[in-house]
């Protein structure tokens, strides 16, 4: 089947020479950072987690919610989805590698990184997460490529697959689980430390990730001969209307609790992300748009012509994408550090070698992305002929 | 009686060749004498429980910046203020982000945050409190950390081992005390006078105060104890006759954030 990848049009080839150009330019300036430390980042002693993995935390949802088109199709027997899983499980490959890659660029000594394994600690979320992420790496390849291949051959899936599709389908919320605890166990971090971030983190995944998948769905149709379907896109548009209702609900749900509580703890982080701290308010336009953005898009998804006319369902899952990244992008990181415990505000912005790096990351997911894409629709069309 | 390491060299390398390793091999030839090698100096500091009290009554700004120069110099702990060559200076922004702090000062709303109120007396609010790693009994950091680099001794001490730390930075985030500093470039062009007794670091690993476990093994007390004129007492908390049990039983003391339930074990007098 990989051969299907070595073979293709102009624009595939020109699309694969692009993100490789920047996946190199994203590797010389890593080298940069390897010889010069994290220091060419914007992060400091008080932010001391940055972009880096605020990409890797949102990439996490986007994995996880591949759930979101393999549960209906598994365990509701919901045929039409039996089209686009393939889609869903390739993105999360390609999600969880740049998760991986966003920790690895991340470390301080990426050299140590195997002490992981050779010092195993179960009472750090982080080992957890190290184990969730690549089993579900695994998961999603293996299952991916054999139902694909068996469809290739017009047979049944083998049966051995079965039982790990069934497994893949707790393991995705767990990955998002597991991460949200790297956050909301940490004592004195009082924007993190909520119970309800679990919860959040999946349902801004399950909003943004099929968002993502229908964006990518439409891609697809558009420039191959292979159609994932209006229904599946549509059912999808349903998913995301109640992941980002749900989602929009549970910011709320935190609003109250600290505000009304009115504990500085927990407050002072709100007031710095949309009001500004100590005279310092780099992130407030960007809060407001994304609170705003978000509530706007879930309240524009409820209305039928909007979700049914693929044209403003695209814009609309485009908007949601966008307010999600910034809620758990640059908001979440920042917003966690900013006060820190000394209840100083440090502001943080990424630095241009940072956001190169994170492009050049970006760009090898979305290589990686391209290739399973284009031997999934290869298949698709074949079969189809 | 322990072995020089002349002999230990020796013995490894000839165990080696014929095929014997490790610790295996000393216990068979030299039953014994490898435990004793690793076993502490007669002269060390030993203690159950170490702990520290800030007597801020006898602490002022010369004093604190005595205790912060004593350890930083004993630290390797960089300057970046004051660069080996004039090119490597750093802005005032980056200096805020990269300065390493073992142990520095800050006032009151920032040492005890949310324990502030309008009519304070003065003088306390103005006082510079000096604030280290608190070598929490339930440390969050120590949970955290991926690797065991940062680990509970038997005697309170929170550890960091520099050579293992991955430099993921979890335990920054898990620290509520700001305690932790990372390297986050090269920190030897800001050490002008290298203290040859202990390491210098490079990028990308975690570092903090380890209750200067290096001189309590050669029986001395922390370097930032010794400058203090007697405004930081230092001692076993398990021993009722120790300094710092006399200076909890005699003064009111408070921690920076208990509640947070991390058992600090800095206790200062107010």
């Amino acid at each position: 089947m990989l051969e299907n990848a070595l073979t293709g049009s102009k624009r595939y080839y020109t699309l694969l020479g692009i993100l490789g150009g920047l996946v190199l330019l994203g590797f010389l300036v890593y080298l940069r950072q390897l010889q010069f430390g994290l220091g060419i980042t914007g992060m400091g002693r008080d932010v001391s987690w940055g972009f880096y993995i605020a990409q890797f935390t949102y990439l996490v949802g986007v994995a996880a919610s591949a759930v979101m088109v393999v549960l209906p199709y598994y365990l509701h027997n919901y045929k039409a989805f039996g089209r686009v899983t393939i889609l869903g499980e390739f993105l999360a490959v390609a999600a969880v590698t740049m998760c991986i890659l966003f920790i690895v660029v991340d470390l301080g000594r990426p050299d140590r990184i195997l002490n992981v394994l050779k010092y195993p600690t179960p009472n750090s979320v982080l080992f957890w997460d190290m184990i969730v992420l690549n089993v579900y790496l695994f998961l999603n390849i293996v299952i991916g490529w054999v139902v694909l291949e068996s469809e290739r051959n017009e047979v049944a899936p083998p049966k051995w697959v079965k039982p790990l599709i069934y497994l893949s389908i707790p393991w995705a919320p767990s990955i998002h689980t597991v991460t949200a605890f790297l956050y909301a166990g940490l004592p004195g971090r009082g924007y993190w430390l909520t119970a309800i971030m679990a919860p959040r983190f999946l349902s801004s995944a399950f909003a943004a990730g099929p968002a993502l998948l229908i964006l990518l769905a439409l891609f697809v149709r558009k420039y191959t001969k292979f159609d994932p379907g209006r229904e599946q896109i549509q059912t999808l548009a349903k998913i995301v209307t109640y992941a980002i209702l749900v989602n929009v609900f549970f910011f709320f749900c935190e609003v109250f609790t600290v505000f009304y509580s009115q504990i500085p703890d927990h407050m002072l982080h709100f007031q710095y992300l949309f009001y500004g701290l100590d005279g310092k308010a780099r992130l407030v336009p960007w809060m407001w748009f994304s609170i705003v953005g978000m509530t706007i898009a879930a309240i524009m998804m409820v209305f039928p012509k909007i979700r049914q006319n693929e044209t403003t369902l695209a814009l609309t899952c485009g908007l949601i994408i966008i307010t999600t990244y910034i809620d758990k992008g640059l908001g979440l990181m920042t917003g966690g550090f900013v006060p820190n415990p000394l209840e100083k505000v440090t502001e943080y912005w990424p630095t241009a070698p940072e956001a190169i790096i994170t492009l050049g990351v970006w760009a090898m997911g979305f290589l990686i992305l391209t290739i399973l894409y284009k031997v999934a629709v290869s298949v698709k069309e074949e079969i189809k002929e | 009686m322990g072995m020089d390491r002349r002999k230990f060299i020796k013995v490894a390398g000839f165990s080696t060749l014929v095929g014997l390793g490790g610790k295996s091999a000393f216990e068979l030839l030299f039953p014994g004498e490898l435990e004793a090698a690793f076993q502490a100096k007669p002269e060390a500091l030993k203690g159950k429980r170490w702990a520290m009290v800030v007597d801020m009554k006898k602490m002022d700004e010369a004093t604190a910046r005595k205790c912060v120069e004593a350890c930083h110099k004993v630290h390797n702990v960089p300057n970046l203020d004051n660069p080996i060559n004039p090119k490597d200076k750093v802005s005032s922004e980056e200096k805020v982000r990269w300065e390493i702090k073992w142990i520095w000062t800050e006032h009151y709303h920032n040492a005890f945050p949310g324990t502030e109120y309008e009519h304070m007396v003065e003088k306390v609010a103005h006082l510079p409190f000096p604030l280290l790693c608190n070598h929490c009994d339930n440390p969050p950091c120590v949970r955290v950390c991926p690797t065991q680099a940062t680990y509970r001794r038997p005697d309170g001490i929170v550890m960091m081992d520099m050579h293992r730390c991955i430099g993921c930075r979890f335990c920054m985030a898990g620290c509520p005390f700001s305690a932790r500093s990372f390297n986050w470039r090269d920190p030897r062009p800001f050490v002008k006078e290298v203290f040859q007794e202990y390491p210098t670091r490079e990028p990308g690993v975690v570092e903090k105060c380890t209750f200067c476990e290096e001189r309590l093994a050669k029986g001395q007390l922390p370097a930032c104890v010794v400058a203090s004129n007697g405004a930081l007492i230092f001692g076993d908390l398990t021993d009722a006759k120790s300094k710092v049990r006399e200076a909890l039983k005699e003064k009111f003391t408070i921690r920076r954030k208990p509640f947070l339930g991390t058992n600090p074990q800095v206790y200062y007098i107010v």
